[in-house]
């Protein structure tokens, strides 16, 4: 049972208002750095851009979404109103402050430095403090979410917390923890020398710190995405969730090995050694272990409920799901997308094999896949799933919600599959624009018109997506019921303590950052020569 | 009564399918990553072993980076160093002159901001963060021209940041090695 519905739609409302703007940004630099774009312009505007989109697309549409859905998944799961709705509404209003307060330099051209930072460059003040703003907003919700999670297992000491919300905290402990690296890096490295009180800064030691929010940052983003794959998908399309154990064990896996492996990001780098380089590629390997068992366990999941409706034979029940259900086709979508992806990510993870695509165009491609595709379009399946229980109306234009799915599959392919081609040919990632003309790079002009036609096709969905929900605002009205979760086709007669519980779990992922962040940092910081002049960037110096 | 038993030997089985699976996703897992430690030990493409450090500040003054010391110089074991420093938005030297089939060393810093590089052709690619040191051993199979642009965002004027390596005959570098200490593709 929703209570706070105002509040779950605010989020949901303001992360897809976000994600619309960020998305149209997207699509204009997708064109001015194709050859489709025959005249000049201002390659500082492209900068600003890429800036925006990604602080918008990276730090504010999927923290919205992990706490609109985490709210609503405390309520439904845990059948009580929400602990500490004035609490959550003071997070929703400082997320969207900083979002407004860090745009704002952006928008003006003082803080041209993308979502990753990149000091020595450093932007206008206001820029960093709006990402600190967005992020202690999370930290409400993250504190929030514990708190609830506390007191019902209080309440109920006989009864197993219900997997929706016991993965939605695991995805809030991971958040929690992954986001202080970055607060680390703008609170005593960049925000001193924007203010002003400092001049210098080690690049080095700040790209370590980012490193541990970075890679972490994208698991943030994928669980609401797992949540609804376990707990959405099975029940929608008729079936059951194969596994309740399993899938609790790939949320933890996500808790303990998401953190230590954030120096993937950094193997071209010289100032981490090789043997922490090796370690961080190892543990990378690991993490693909939660995923490899989450394809599976769903995968699984839909046979049972294709075999629940007559389907039969070893492929042929793959015919009989119910593909008209949007649900339905934004999973088989995600994970078509999660496993080229996936692959990709595969390649990303040794070094030797990275040092042929480390910051091209197929870095790029890869996480647009990975979170644009397989992530986002999950984001899109939730609020469609949740939506007539937000608004208290139908929400059944089903054609348009496939259309819009498909387009944002076939949108994004063309978009990230010419994208990886020209990383393997070595096309440089984050520039405003390219030489086509110069024999060197012409080969690559065909491919990057491709990606230009794909983001205008993803624009095209993202405007779809946003008229489905107004237009659910303004359906008839209709009870949608209690929101109810998948139920696990067998129901484990009791839950071992470590699959109810964080303690142990929490213990490994800070042993383990520090086990593998610890030297690194240490040494980093023990270097005193290594503070280097800032570079201060925009018009106002 | 039956269906009890029905549910309980499809728990059973169930478990089994998964326990197999989760066997099989570790046996996936422990592979790749052994290839890459194997590939790591045996090709010796593994990444630069310790940290090194240089002062941007002072760069143009002492040191290995002065701007007299920048370029390819041949090494008495015939191997060849190469040094150079990144810029907003170019480096020193622009156009790098290097031998074929020869064990080449990159030994390049950055000056100001964070930069990159990395050689179209090739699988050489690397990082320039100001304080540190790139070392990065390399070898060209063919003589042919490459371009060679920052692949990191350094600043407005990033997507101009474009330079050259030129990959030559080995017995061409030799000689023109004998006429002059360090070399770059104007000598």
């Amino acid at each position: 049972m929703l209570i706070n519905k105002r509040l779950i739609a605010a989020h949901f409302w303001l992360a897809f208002v976000v994600f619309g703007a960020a998305l149209v940004l997207g699509a204009w630099q997708m064109f001015v750095r194709s050859p489709l774009n025959a005249w000049h312009f201002n390659p500082e505007f492209y900068y600003r851009s890429v800036t925006a989109h990604g602080s918008a697309m990276g730090y504010v549409f999927p923290t919205l979404i992990a706490m609109g859905f985490g709210y609503a998944i405390t309520e439904a799961s845990l059948e009580k109103a929400l602990i500490g709705r004035r609490w959550a509404w003071a997070g929703f209003f400082l997320v969207a402050a900083g979002a407004v307060v860090a745009m704002i330099p952006v928008s003006l051209g003082l803080a041209s430095v993308l979502y990753t930072f990149y000091p020595p460059m450093v932007g206008n003040p206001f820029y960093y403090i709006g990402v600190v703003m967005v992020v202690v907003g999370s930290w409400i919700w993250v504190a929030l979410m514990v708190v609830n999670f506390v007191i019902w297992k209080r309440e109920n000491p006989d009864k197993p917390v219900p997997l929706a919300m016991y993965a939605n905290v695991a995805g809030c402990l991971l958040w929690g923890w992954t986001a202080v690296g970055a607060a680390l890096e703008i609170l005593f490295l960049i925000l001193p020398v924007a203010l002003g009180l400092k001049s210098t800064i080690d690049a080095g030691l700040a790209r370590v710190f980012f490193s541990w929010t970075l890679h972490a940052i994208v698991y943030f983003w994928l669980i609401p995405t797992y949540i609804a794959y376990y707990t959405i998908f099975p029940r929608a399309i008729g079936g059951r969730l194969y596994s309740d154990a399993m899938a609790r064990i790939s949320f933890i896996l996500f808790v303990v090995v998401a953190m230590p492996i954030g120096v993937h990001h950094l193997f071209a780098d010289p100032q981490v050694g090789a043997g922490f380089k090796f370690m961080h590629s190892v543990f990378t390997g690991l993490v693909a272990l939660p995923t490899l068992l989450t394809v599976f366990t769903i995968c699984a999941s839909a046979e049972v409920a294709s075999r629940l409706r007559g389907g039969r034979g070893a492929f042929g029940w793959i015919g009989a799901l119910p593909w008209s259900n949007p649900i339905m086709l934004a999973t088989a979508l995600s994970l078509v997308m999660l496993g080229f992806g996936g692959a990709g990510g595969l390649i990303n993870m040794s070094y030797q094999l990275d040092a042929t695509v480390h910051n091209t165009q197929w870095i790029t491609g890869h996480f647009h896949l990975i979170f644009g595709g397989a992530i986002v379009i999950m984001y899109f399946a939730i609020a469609y799933d949740l939506w007539p229980h937000l608004t208290g109306r139908a929400l059944d234009n089903f054609g348009m919600m496939r259309a819009q799915l498909w387009l944002w599959f076939i949108g994004m392919i063309v978009t990230t599959f010419p994208w990886h081609y020209v990383g393997i040919l070595g096309m440089p990632r984050r520039m405003a624009y390219y030489d086509y003309a110069n024999p060197a790079i012409s080969p690559q002009a065909l491919s990057v018109t491709l990606s230009a036609i794909g983001g205008f096709i993803l624009l095209l969905s993202g405007l779809l997506f946003l008229l489905v929900l107004i237009r659910g605002q303004f359906g008839a009205r209709g009870e949608a019921g209690a929101y109810r979760f998948a139920v696990p086709l067998h129901m484990p007669a009791r839950i071992p303590v470590a699959l109810n519980s964080f303690g142990l779990w929490l213990a490994l992922m800070v042993g383990l950052t520090v086990v593998n962040y610890g030297f690194p940092i240490a040494q980093l910081m023990a270097l005193n020569e290594t503070s280097v002049p800032a570079v201060y960037v925009g018009a106002s110096r | 009564m039956a269906t009890e038993t029905d549910h309980g030997l499809g728990e059973a089985v169930a478990a089994r399918i998964e326990r197999r699976w989760a066997t099989l996703s570790l046996v996936i897992v422990a592979f790749l990553v052994g290839m890459a430690a194997y590939i790591g030990i045996h090709q010796a493409t593994m990444p630069q072993g310790r940290v090194e450090t240089a002062d941007p500040k002072t760069l143009h003054l002492s040191g290995e980076f002065i701007e007299s010391n920048l370029g390819s110089e041949m090494q008495p074991d015939g191997s060849v160093t190469v040094r150079a420093i990144g810029q907003q938005y170019s480096f020193t030297p622009q156009c790098v002159v290097v031998p074929a089939e020869t064990p080449i060393t990159f030994r390049a810093t950055s000056a100001d901001v964070v930069h990159g590089f990395l050689i179209e052709g090739t699988n050489i690619n690397t990082m320039l963060v100001p304080g540190y040191v790139t070392d990065l051993p390399v070898r060209f199979k063919a003589p042919g021209d490459h371009v060679m642009p920052c692949q990191e965002f350094c600043g407005i004027g990033h997507q101009g940041m474009w330079g050259k390596v030129k990959v030559v005959d080995k017995a061409a570098f030799r000689d023109m090695a004998a006429a002059k200490r360090r070399l770059t593709c104007v000598d």
